[in-house]
């Protein structure tokens, strides 16, 4: 008996030792958190302290400076790139949303497992590919970059997102509301847009919100289609300016005073991008507390 | 009585005229689910149009191929493909630990006040778009490598090995790697936050009942449990490594060499068309690029498939809800 309690119960050191590791790979996993958490601060911490300096009223009203002159501004950018969220909304939203309301109204168990995974498929189509392939598209046959042509690949980027939240939601609305409106006559269509769309329009706006986030901040798209411009946009068939766009070309660009104007707009394009998403939890509150 | 008889006339009217708007916006709505399949089939078909000449010119020795020269008008996908491989694949070495080891710490680790606020953090993590990722990079996360890290590696141990050999410039291939890696981290974390959430509680009572130390119970009931869901995190980590363009071609050096030093400039497929679609001045270089693209794209539609498939089957066992 006392041999059997002798090879069961492990010595005191090991029990020791089993305690500490426990505790030491707790650290460990504590500091791989903040590993994890770390970057952003440092991209946060050079993004206000080396834009901020480079933020100044010109910096929203002008226009860029040439090459080797001081001064200037993203004004252009900035409008450039609210044109292209706002087309690329035109076509994301409502082709979006249609297609959500597919999903959760109208579609078959087995159509919808194939429209999903085309949706996700369609999500993981690499940036740049949506550059080329809107390039052949539009800026071919037309024979000129414009802001159209931006503006519908970032358009096509949206779709499957708004999509997939779009479903997410309306598949939430309750199935009763949606009877007690067949029960009075209403029409199918009537009731999908008056009862259900109403009914989870907050969690919709979210989505088309996120979509929007996520798409402006693109670049890769960008560089072949919308090209770029160093003046203000006349047409929508010229090329156009995005904030991003003149990121990337500054940030390359061998000129310190560009480098400064780089750092500028990434922290006006990441206040932006914080803002819709400060937005979207707002709207949001209270609505997905089990996280 | 009186309103049910002006009910009876009125239902017929309504609802001869109601057939075509139900009609038509059920056509919308297939026309928009629709749209997904006609974008897919759109960006193949674009693709492979562009792609032709550079297809019928190369052959699939293209593929193998490590010159890439303008000047005489001859170009092979390798470099690209080679250095686009190895940079999501560094990413996902550095990612997955880190991004797994943060997923635990958050579901069986952290005090619950704690968890929200760093799930919010990673979350904003990937909010930052790439560009800015790459502007960090560039000005300040490449001299810091070159200057110290690489520095330091070079002169360790780790310095006789045939991946850290050579000069060092800065922008590189563990630089590529390093910044894709900050990039999928977010979505390792998510995605493997969900897995460790669906493992029952009752498995980790279990071990906890046997005596187990809190790290036993993680390493026991948690991640022999999870295993599989955490690789399918790690391919759909992959996918996205692949595709990565602006932050990438900022930092990797833009060298189409194949060098096996992780210090040495690379060049990826997505940085390649980003770089050089713009200047392309003949056709058979245009449709190269477009024979770049086409290769980057079915190899990521690969990944996600797999990716996909692999978390459909987890979400069918019953392992929670996995986006």
């Amino acid at each position: 008996m006392t041999t059997a309690t002798d090879t069961f119960e492990p010595s005191r050191a090991y029990q020791t030792w089993r305690k500490w590791k426990s505790h030491g790979m707790g650290l460990l996993l504590g500091l791989c958190a903040v590993a994890v958490m770390t970057p952003l601060f440092l991209v946060l911490y050079f993004l206000v302290s080396k834009g901020a300096s480079a933020l100044d009223w010109n910096f929203f009203t002008q226009l860029p400076k040439p090459t080797g002159e001081l001064g200037g501004g993203m004004a252009n950018a900035i409008v450039g790139t609210l044109m292209l969220l706002g087309m690329a909304a035109v076509i994301g939203v409502p082709v979006g949303v249609m297609g959500g309301v597919y999903l959760a109204e109208y579609g078959s168990d087995r159509a919808n497992y194939w429209i999903r995974f085309a949706a996700d498929v369609l999500n993981g189509i690499p940036s740049i590919v949506w550059g080329v392939v809107v390039w052949a598209l539009l800026v071919v046959p037309f024979k000129t970059f414009s802001a159209y042509a931006g503006g519908v690949a970032l358009g096509f980027m949206m779709i499957p997102l708004v999509m997939r939240t779009t479903e997410e939601v309306l598949i939430l609305v309750p199935q009763s509301y949606r009877e007690a409106g067949l029960a009075l006559g209403i029409a199918r269509w009537k009731i999908i847009t008056v009862i259900v769309i109403k009914a989870a329009l907050k969690g919709i706006i979210t989505g088309i919100l996120i979509a929007t986030a996520r798409i402006a901040g693109e670049t890769a798209p960008l560089l072949f289609t919308a090209l770029g411009n160093n003046y203000w946009n006349h047409s929508l068939s010229e090329p156009v300016a995005a904030l991003p766009l003149q990121i990337y070309n500054y940030a390359i660009s061998p000129y310190e005073d560009w480098h400064r104007q780089a750092w500028a707009g990434a922290l006006v394009l990441m206040v932006m991008i914080l803002t819709l998403n400060i937005i979207v939890r707002v709207i949001s509150r209270g609505h997905n507390k089990s996280n | 009585m009186s309103q049910s008889v002006v009910l009876s006339e009125t239902t017929p009217l309504t609802a001869a005229t109601s057939r075509w708007p139900d009609r038509s916006f059920r056509w919308l709505a297939i026309g928009a689910a629709f749209m997904i399949v006609v974008l897919i089939v759109l960006v193949g078909w674009q693709l492979s149009r562009g792609a032709h000449l550079a297809i019928t010119t190369f052959g699939p020795g293209f593929l193998a191929s490590s010159k890439w020269d303008p000047v005489t008008d001859e170009y092979g996908a390798w470099p690209f493909i080679y250095g686009t491989l190895l940079s999501s694949v560094l990413a996902i070495v550095i990612a997955v630990p880190l991004g797994v080891a943060t997923a635990l710490f958050l579901t069986e680790m952290a005090p619950l006040k704690l968890r929200q606020p760093v799930i919010m953090i990673i979350e904003m993590l990937a909010a930052v778009p790439s560009v800015i990722f790459g502007l960090w990079g560039i000005f300040m996360l490449v001299p810091w490598l070159r200057d110290h890290l690489f520095e330091w590696i070079a002169h360790s141990w780790l310095g006789y090995l045939p991946f850290f050999k050579g000069p060092i410039y800065g922008v590189s291939m563990l630089a590529g790697g390093i910044v894709v890696a900050i990039m999928i981290l977010p979505i390792v974390t998510s995605i493997s936050r969900e897995i460790l959430r669906s493992v029952p509680n009752l498995q980790r009572e279990a071990a906890y009942a046997l005596g187990a130390t809190h790290w036993e119970v993680i390493r026991i009931a948690v991640l022999s449990y999870a295993g599989r869901g955490i690789f399918g995190a790690a391919i759909l980590g992959l996918g996205r490594a692949l595709g990565e363009t602006m932050a990438v071609t900022m930092v990797i050096g833009n060298r189409p060499e194949v060098s096996a030093s992780l210090f040495a400039p690379g060049y990826t497929l997505a940085s390649a068309i980003a770089n050089e679609f713009a200047e392309a001045n003949s056709d058979l270089y245009l449709s190269s690029l477009f024979e770049l693209g086409l290769v980057l794209l079915l190899v990521t539609l690969l990944v996600n498939t797999v990716a996909q498939l692999m978390m459909r089957t987890l979400t069918g066992q019953g392992a929670g809800k996995v986006k």
